[in-house]
């Protein structure tokens, strides 16, 4: 695959609008020459929460890492704010899903979010007192300042997943891209973690946000993307959020597009 | 904080008792000689008191390579990448002996540190490139490759060996001390070498401490960031591998992995803090060092990596054991202790519930109760009910008052109270938000209720009690005791004492 086809987004980095908190040209990422997601476009609009809906495997992950280049891309590009992922990253907040770390690593919830600071702080510089009244400030937004000073295995699964949403609050980033924050945590933090998102929104910031929870869908998210691959559709939560669209992001799980690239990763293997 | 880690650091290296002697002549016997003298009293003085120059420079070598050792070694044992230093050691065999073959035929001197450690590290290196290689390019896992590198590399180094043994230059006796390390052979060029080398090593990973940390904790997010992970993590690896080939010579290319692994691994039985992680690592590995040294200058055909070795690991049993807060033996009190109070507050539980269903708490005087009653609530048996009731005797919480009878405390009252109450706000919370019927309810409340924190209690009373009421709460369900008399089905509804 190649990008040369359509007009070279290249040309549209001069014209392209810096408004628009992300877009995603023709992105498609393979593990092992198997697609994982194929040939995803969208752009999102900002200042709203989106959700990225779909069923496992579909790639939602995929598509947040591919954006941040934690992983290659195959073909395809991106842009944060009319620029590449590298000249804006600043401008990026990533909440990874829980299971992505060890929680039994010997540190304490404040150290955590301070994490978010490390950057700024700059290379070999020590880490001081006003960073970590900074991170203690995002420790009180997400209402677990109490635990700052506790080994994060102590911590509850809800109280993990708010202290990774707050060492990206620390950084105040004008994107965030957030991976199943709601996945397995307690009402009070599901309902701490919504509070949050519209605290974002009101103040201008974009949320990307991966989401399995079919039911509170409308309730959490202006605009969503239904994923399975390949975009299924993208818009308004009461545009596109449909039975029809849902049966076909969900229903048939092994579409002729799957088939093919198992067939493909079967001849590969036995080569 | 990086300020105080250098001063415990320069602090730690001043008094660094020297304690090794060098005797050169040693190094022609066999590594299989393991006769063992006993030392006389003038070996234990001129360890101990640090008579020669060439012991103190030594000792001080080898203290430094296990400070450096304990302090890599946390951040690779955190980045769980402890058994690479491990296929990397044994991969520096071959290395060694083609670095004495190649100088010894260039007409050098093949036996200095210098050159057998450049022929070490290339061939650590070239191991480590092989199970990268073999783990990207074929389907094996990293486990297998770590296997097949790590003998593959030692078995062409003992091979080697064999043809260095029948050179006809080389006085090539000694090189086997590198398998197990021999501070004997070790000179005051060799102890800078490797002190200084060990310094940097440290003064680099605390000057990326916080990176290092950040890599090892969370190392998509640290990509997120813009921070250059590949690049942090060669470092890290670097790190290892300098740490690694210095330690060659001390602690034996097998043993090795224990002086990078063993101290992290100890100190994280007393800490939770990844900082306090590396200064314990720190110290343990260079008593390590120093002893494990002192001890091999003692017995002088005694390999001086297994003496470094055994010193660790005795440190390391010590902190299994008796580690604060992580050890085994804090953790079994602590497992006790719950037990002790979920026995406590089930026996107060009990006494209440009996007297509440037979409307005896209202009275002034609080009334006995029989202990064969509570037999029948709890599958107690009687060894263990008479151990929990003496021991709430020592609490002052229950008395006796006459062989079969029992009988709560004022400050027993309270407690008992204050248990009943917690147990039924967290069966009303099963039952009101988690869907548990109410007939099971008891004993699902049971497993958590001992565990609950004051700020759960509080959000719990906020939640489900709506007047403000010291009251305590009613049994949700009907509760298994028969009142002996006639009313009993009345008998969870009624709020005592009110």
């Amino acid at each position: 695959m190649n990008t040369s086809n359509s007009v070279s987004p290249d040309r549209q980095n001069d014209t392209s609008n810096a408004a628009i908190p992300l877009s995603v040209y023709d992105l498609t990422v393979a593990y092992h020459r198997k697609p994982v997601i194929w040939d995803v476009s969208f752009d999102i609009p900002p200042g709203k929460l989106i959700g990225i809906i779909g069923p496992n495997g579909a790639g939602k992950s995929t598509l947040l890492k591919a954006v941040m280049d934690l992983i290659p891309k195959a073909s395809g590009r991106v842009q944060i704010f009319g620029k590449s992922y590298q000249k804006n990253r600043h401008r990026v907040g990533y909440v990874p899903q829980r299971e992505s770390v060890d929680w039994d690593f010997p540190v304490d919830a404040l150290d955590v979010v301070t994490m978010g600071l490390y950057k700024e702080i700059g290379w070999c510089l020590p880490v001081r007192k006003k960073h970590k009244v900074r991170a203690m400030e995002a420790l009180e937004r997400v209402g677990i300042a109490d635990y700052a000073r506790r080994q994060i295995s102590q911590l509850s699964g809800g109280q993990q997943q708010r202290t990774f949403l707050a060492r990206a609050l620390v950084q105040n980033a004008d994107l965030y891209l957030m991976d199943e924050p709601f996945a397995a945590v307690d009402a009070a933090t599901e309902k701490a973690i919504v509070q949050i998102l519209q605290e974002m929104k009101e103040s201008g910031k974009t949320a990307l946000v991966i989401h399995h929870d079919l039911q509170t869908v409308p309730e959490y998210f202006d605009y969503v993307i239904l994923l399975n691959m390949r975009v299924i559709d993208h818009g308004l939560t009461a545009d596109v959020f449909t039975p029809e669209n849902l049966q076909k992001t969900y229903g048939g799980r092994l579409t002729l597009l799957e088939e093919a690239t198992e067939t493909m990763r079967r001849r590969e293997q036995s080569l | 904080m990086r300020l105080f880690a250098m001063i415990v650091l320069l602090l730690s290296l001043c008094p660094a008792p020297a304690l090794l002697a060098a005797e050169p002549s040693i190094s022609q016997e066999s590594i299989t000689d393991r006769s063992i003298s006993l030392p006389e009293w003038k070996d234990w003085r001129r360890v101990f008191f640090l008579e020669d120059y060439n012991t103190r420079i030594v000792i001080l070598g080898t203290t430094l390579l296990g400070m450096s050792a304990g302090m890599i070694g946390s951040f690779a044992l955190l980045r769980k990448r402890a058994l690479m230093g491990d296929a990397l050691s044994h991969a520096t065999l071959p290395g060694i002996a083609l670095a004495f073959i190649l100088a010894t035929s260039l007409g050098m001197n093949g036996k200095t540190l210098p050159v057998l450690l450049s022929g070490a590290a290339i061939s650590g290196l070239l191991g480590i490139a092989s199970i990268l290689l073999i783990r990207n390019l074929t389907r094996l896992k990293e486990d297998a490759a770590l296997g097949i590198v790590l003998s593959v590399f030692f078995g062409a180094g003992v091979a080697l060996l064999g043809i260095v043994q029948q050179m006809q230059t080389g006085h090539a006796a000694g090189l086997e001390s590198f398998i197990y390390g021999k501070t004997a052979s070790m000179v005051a060029s060799d102890a800078w070498l490797i002190g200084s080398a060990g310094l940097t090593c440290m003064l680099i990973s605390i000057f990326l401490y916080k990176e290092l940390t950040l890599l090892c904790f969370d190392e998509g997010f640290a990509h997120s960031r813009g921070f250059p992970v590949v690049f942090l993590d060669m470092i890290l690896m670097g790190l290892v591998v300098v740490v690694t080939i210095i330690g060659l010579q001390a602690v034996g290319l097998i043993l090795m992995i224990s002086l990078l692994v063993i101290p992290p691994a100890a100190a994280r039985f007393w800490t939770e803090k990844i900082f306090y992680l590396s200064l314990v690592a720190t110290v343990l590995g260079a008593l390590s060092g120093m002893i494990g040294s002192a001890m091999s200058a003692i017995f002088p055909n005694l390999p001086s990596g297994a003496m470094i070795v055994l010193v660790a690991t005795s440190m390391f049993l010590v902190s299994m054991v008796f580690g604060i807060p992580r050890g085994i033996l804090i953790r079994k009190v602590r497992r006790y202790q719950l037990n002790t109070k979920v026995n406590r507050q089930h026996l107060l539980r009990s006494i209440y519930e009996y007297l509440e269903a037979h409307r005896m708490l209202a009275e002034k005087q609080i009334k006995p109760v029989p202990v064969t009653a509570l037999y029948q609530m709890r599958s107690w048996s009687p060894t263990a009910l008479h151990k929990i009731i003496r021991r709430a005797e020592q609490n002052d919480l229950i008395e006796t008052v006459s062989g079969d009878q029992i009988r709560l405390t004022p400050l027993g009252l309270t407690e008992a109270a204050r248990v009943v109450h917690e147990h039924r706000l967290w069966e009303l919370y099963l039952i009101t938000y988690a869907d548990v019927a109410s007939s099971k309810v008891d004993r699902d409340a049971d497993a958590i209720e001992h565990v609950l924190e004051p700020e759960v209690i509080a959000e719990l009373e906020a939640l489900l009690i709506q007047q403000a009421s010291s009251d305590i709460l009613a049994s949700p369900h009907t509760l298994e005791i028969d009142p002996g008399n006639t009313d009993s089905s009345v008998s969870q509804s009624g709020r005592p004492g009110s």
